[in-house]
């Protein structure tokens, strides 16, 4: 690597540590702040590999994803214009109507060898989210459903648009409390097909959220290898 | 989460930040694309230009936490970063999931590697 030149002004960077960083809101930098950014990639880093975990609302989502990441989840937004969404029509409405939209999304990491880093990414699975899907997930090898029991219906639209995209996914249910139905009676409430796995999980514990992923993988393995022994 | 209007204040300092560009024409660029510093930031470059070369050149850094560190959206971070791309000063290593035909799932043989690394963790 090479080193920096001394006559620009300091910036320590996320992976400085220590204190002179700003606190949020401007709280004081502090014991806990900044909080550890965890490890950088490693030199030899080179491919990306990207999993999305959707889900309504306060469904868990930034939770087990920062359950199972080497860093502290990380939050970005992108925006775009309203000819990208698709709300308004330029050739109807002036330029007065046009609307800037902007999603949240937040990521953790997992290195997983020399070359490969997985990134679990946190995404809102509403309406507007979808339009983003590939400018900004295309590549995605598979994804988590992640249902809230108490708002089933959030799951539905994640659902149909995966499908709609072919992207191979699995449901976890995050249980805030005892679970009030069976697997089976939440599969039929979410017309799931029989071949998706659905699975429980708490998704503030780690054992929990790595077994969600191990599961997606799983499957993904599957679709992999009918895929290679039909050739 | 919010919709506002193009004219608010945070669309006008984006689009002092890429030059009044809206759009890379660099589409290589993924989310998860590592960025690799190849030159010291200097005096007189664009200060985000700047920021970026100091937090790749220290450690390879993917594309989307560069935008989550820089505060800029992603699609900002990708001019910006074709911007130094086309001069030399950092270099890229995208995904194989974005090569050119690539399916859409990885082989089984980098499947197996992945379900072992998260069985390991
Ligand atoms: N009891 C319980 N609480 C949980 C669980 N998972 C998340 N929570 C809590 O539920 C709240 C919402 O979790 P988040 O991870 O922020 O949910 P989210 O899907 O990222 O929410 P948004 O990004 O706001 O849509 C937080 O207060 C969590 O601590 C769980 O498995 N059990
Ligand atoms: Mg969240």
């Amino acid at each position: 690597m090479h080193s920096r030149t001394s006559d620009l002004p300091a910036d320590p960077g996320p992976w400085a540590g220590g204190a002179g960083r700003p606190g949020p809101a401007g709280r004081p930098p502090g014991p806990g702040w900044p909080p550890n950014p965890g490890p950088p990639l490693r030199q030899t880093a080179a491919d990306g590999l990207k999993i999305a975990v959707v889900g309504g609302f306060g469904a868990g989502k930034t939770t087990l994803v920062g359950a199972i990441s080497e860093i502290p989840p990380l939050s970005t937004e992108e925006t775009m214009s309203s000819a990208g969404v698709g709300i308004d029509d330029p050739a109807t409405s002036g330029a007065g109507t046009k609307f800037r939209t902007t999603v949240a999304f937040d990521f953790g990491r997992i290195t997983l060898d020399e070359e490969r880093v997985l990134y679990v990414f946190g995404a809102p699975g509403q309406e507007r989210f979808w339009f983003l899907w590939d400018r900004l997930f295309s590549g995605t090898m598979g994804a988590v459903v992640l249902v809230d029991t108490r708002r089933i219906t959030d799951s539905w639209y994640a659902i149909d648009r995966l499908e709609h995209l072919g992207v191979p996914f699995i449901v976890a249910r995050n249980n805030f409390g005892p679970p009030g139905h069976s697997l089976e009676e939440l599969r039929d409430a979410l017309a799931l097909p029989p071949g998706i796995p659905l699975v429980d999980c708490d998704a503030r514990k780690r054992h929990s959220a790595k077994r969600v992923l191990v599961t997606l993988v799983d499957h993904l393995l599957t679709f992999a290898t009918d895929r290679e022994t039909l050739r | 989460m919010t919709r506002r209007p193009v004219d608010s204040g945070v669309p006008d300092r984006l689009y002092t930040v890429t030059g009044g560009r809206s759009r890379t024409q660099d589409t290589t660029f993924d989310l998860v694309t590592i960025v690799v510093g190849e030159a010291e930031p200097a005096l007189g470059m664009q200060s985000e230009h700047i920021r970026i070369l100091r937090l790749c050149g220290r450690h390879p850094t993917s594309l989307v936490e560069l935008s989550s560190h820089l505060g800029l959206p992603v699609g900002v971070v990708k001019i910006l970063l074709a911007d130094l791309l086309a001069a030399g000063r950092i270099s890229a290593r995208h995904p194989r999931s974005a090569a050119p035909g690539a399916e859409l799932l990885p082989p089984a043989e980098t499947l197996k590697k992945v379900l072992r690394a998260l069985q390991n963790l």
